[in-house]
């Protein structure tokens, strides 16, 4: 199709809004992280004395350091969890005629819509009670919780769109049932699971106020969390350095995910929330 | 013989079901079910944890405390502006957004992973970027406003500044919903429109929405709910500063604040019935088939 040079013209520029649109508070914050404390204040969007100090600063930094392996560990093992559970879930919801089904689905579309604020005041209680304040597991369990309802819906209507008979041919051709689900329809789902995974591991990444409610201390606090409790090394120092430069370390993994896997997360958010 | 083994095959795929389900349904019951409950008898107690000697069944005090609160009022009142002026003005520039992704002509894809990066950025850091934007002295923003304003210590420029940061999170997640929609709109039926004189208004208006309808609902509701839980925002923005709390930020304190569980946990089963309420309304009131709904497999 042709399209005439102005149309072109037009649409760069919407482009170009778009872009500015997304980018924006993220460029200042990376401004921010790149300046010299002398010249953090000066209110120029680039800065005119570039240092690395605020990223020695917070590497340096042994809570900022532990928060972010409290990150990694957490989402990860909420991720595979969620994952595994979810994936078992959603192919008895697409696959398979038991009862309570239809109690299992809705029960998922409340956990996804529960304000996570309900959940604060008890599980903060009943966490001290159970001796799960301040642990790993006390994060990684609502994690898995609130990451369930996303992984069921996403993956049984991804499962519905896999042509089952292959399974049946495989099993034809003199394979046994579970050969030809490992070797047909895993290899076919995996693309799914792979962008469940990734959207599970966004969502634990990104929550503050559990993370902020059910911790206590460096043990299990995660980065967003530590970020928000910088202060700086002396009462008269501002921790807004430290604050920007622990914000874009903590932006990065993120936006290697979403630069990679871009038409994979946008499947997944659309036949999840809208196809079911 | 057949017929025995059908039923037995039936009997198996059931159990099958039920196995396969069991761990996801008991994590959910075991941390969303049992402490909702849990968190209705702490609401109908005084329990102060500075004071745990005090602790008491008090029946529905709490709530008689609660409910003739300002600052409560005040908070819900904040949650409800936000999540209303934040879920409408994310519905028409969503709207905008998914129409120029879906037919940009230009880097098409480019754009489509640029616009996940405030979907995927974590909210606290992106509140940030917004609160130096916005305070005199680090501030680019605040640099344009008269000299000696602090738009974050006032409540009206506070809320339009959370306002902002939460559209300018949540829209590409909008976006994203309502190009899904787009996507069901037959091309040949705009084109049998356009054939009969109507104008761009009148095709958008007359034949893409009423057929995006479904997709538009869905993404309002799944966009409201979450709008109703804003926390991130405004705890980084004014943590609550200047009457800007809301709902969630007010329960926060009281409960980590103030280690009064009572009282916090009196507002979370209030929050927990604000938000059923709302969902109620939305699908009973506007039609909607949720996901999952339709079930059966293929």
């Amino acid at each position: 199709m042709e399209h005439s040079r102005g149309a072109l013209v037009r649409w760069s520029l919407v482009d170009v809004l778009v872009v500015l649109y997304a980018l924006v508070p993220v460029l200042w914050i990376t401004s921010l992280s790149f300046k010299d404390p002398a010249t953090f204040t000066d209110g120029s969007f680039i800065p005119r004395a570039w240092t690395l100090e605020n990223y020695q600063g917070i590497f340096d930094n042994a809570d900022f350091t532990r928060g972010l392996i409290n990150s990694i560990g957490i989402g990860l093992i909420a991720t595979l969890i969620a994952i595994v559970f979810g994936t078992m879930a959603a192919y008895a919801v697409a696959r398979l005629d038991f009862p309570g089904k239809g109690a299992l689905v809705g029960a998922s579309l409340l956990v996804a819509m529960f304000p996570q604020i309900s959940l604060v005041s008890p599980l903060f209680q009943i966490e001290r009670a159970l001796g799960l304040f301040d642990t790993w597991p006390g994060l990684i369990l609502p994690y898995i919780t609130f990451a369930l309802p996303l992984t069921i819906f996403t993956l049984s209507s991804f499962l519905r769109e896999i042509p089952w008979e292959l399974e049946q041919a495989a099993q034809l051709d003199g394979a046994t049932p579970f050969q030809a689900f490992r070797q047909v329809i895993v290899p076919l789902a995996m693309p799914g699971m792979v962008t469940t995974a990734i959207l599970t591991f966004i969502f634990c990444w990104n929550d503050f106020l559990f993370a902020i409610s059910l911790t206590s201390s460096n043990r299990a606090r995660t980065a967003p969390a530590t970020i928000s409790f910088f202060t700086g090394s002396s009462q008269f120092e501002d921790p807004a350095g430290s604050i920007c430069a622990a914000a874009v370390v903590v932006t990065i993994p993120i936006v290697i995910f979403v630069l990679f896997f871009q038409r994979r997360i946008v499947s997944g958010l659309t036949s999840g929330a809208v196809k079911g | 013989m057949i017929r025995r083994s059908e039923t037995d095959e039936k009997t198996a795929e059931r159990r099958l079901g039920l196995w396969l389900c069991a761990p996801a349904a008991l994590i959910m019951l075991l941390v969303t079910g049992w402490p909702i409950l849990y968190s209705v008898l702490l609401s109908l107690q005084r329990y102060d944890l500075r004071f745990p000697k005090e602790r008491a069944w008090i029946g529905l005090a709490n709530y008689g405390a609660v409910l003739t609160d300002g600052f409560w009022w005040n908070a819900f009142w904040v949650t409800v502006l936000v999540t209303v002026v934040s879920v409408a003005i994310e519905l028409v520039l969503g709207m905008l957004l998914a129409l120029a992704m879906y037919r940009t002509l230009v880097a098409r894809g480019a754009i489509r992973t640029l616009v996940l990066i405030p979907y995927g950025i974590v909210t606290v850091v992106a509140a940030y970027g917004w609160r130096y934007a916005w305070t005199p002295e680090t501030g680019w923003l605040a640099g344009m406003l008269p000299e000696g304003s602090a738009p974050l210590t006032e409540r009206t420029p506070a809320l339009a500044i959370i306002i902002l940061a939460e559209v300018w999170k949540t829209t590409p997640f909008m976006a994203l919903l309502l190009m899904a929609g787009l996507a069901v709109v037959p091309n040949d039926l705009l084109q049998a429109a356009s054939m009969d004189g109507a104008t761009l208004w009148q095709r958008f208006f007359r034949v893409t929405l009423p057929l995006m309808k479904p997709a538009i609902m869905v993404a309002l509701l799944f966009r409201t709910l979450d709008a109703f839980r804003i926390f991130d925002d405004i705890y980084v923005l004014t943590n609550g500063a200047a009457d800007t709390s809301s709902v969630s930020v007010i329960a926060y304190h009281n409960l980590i604040g103030g280690l009064n569980l009572g009282i916090g946990s009196t507002m979370s089963v209030l929050v927990f019935l604000t938000v059923a309420v709302i969902a109620a309304a939305f699908i009973k009131g506007f039609g909607i088939s949720t996901p999952g709904t339709q079930g059966g497999r293929r």
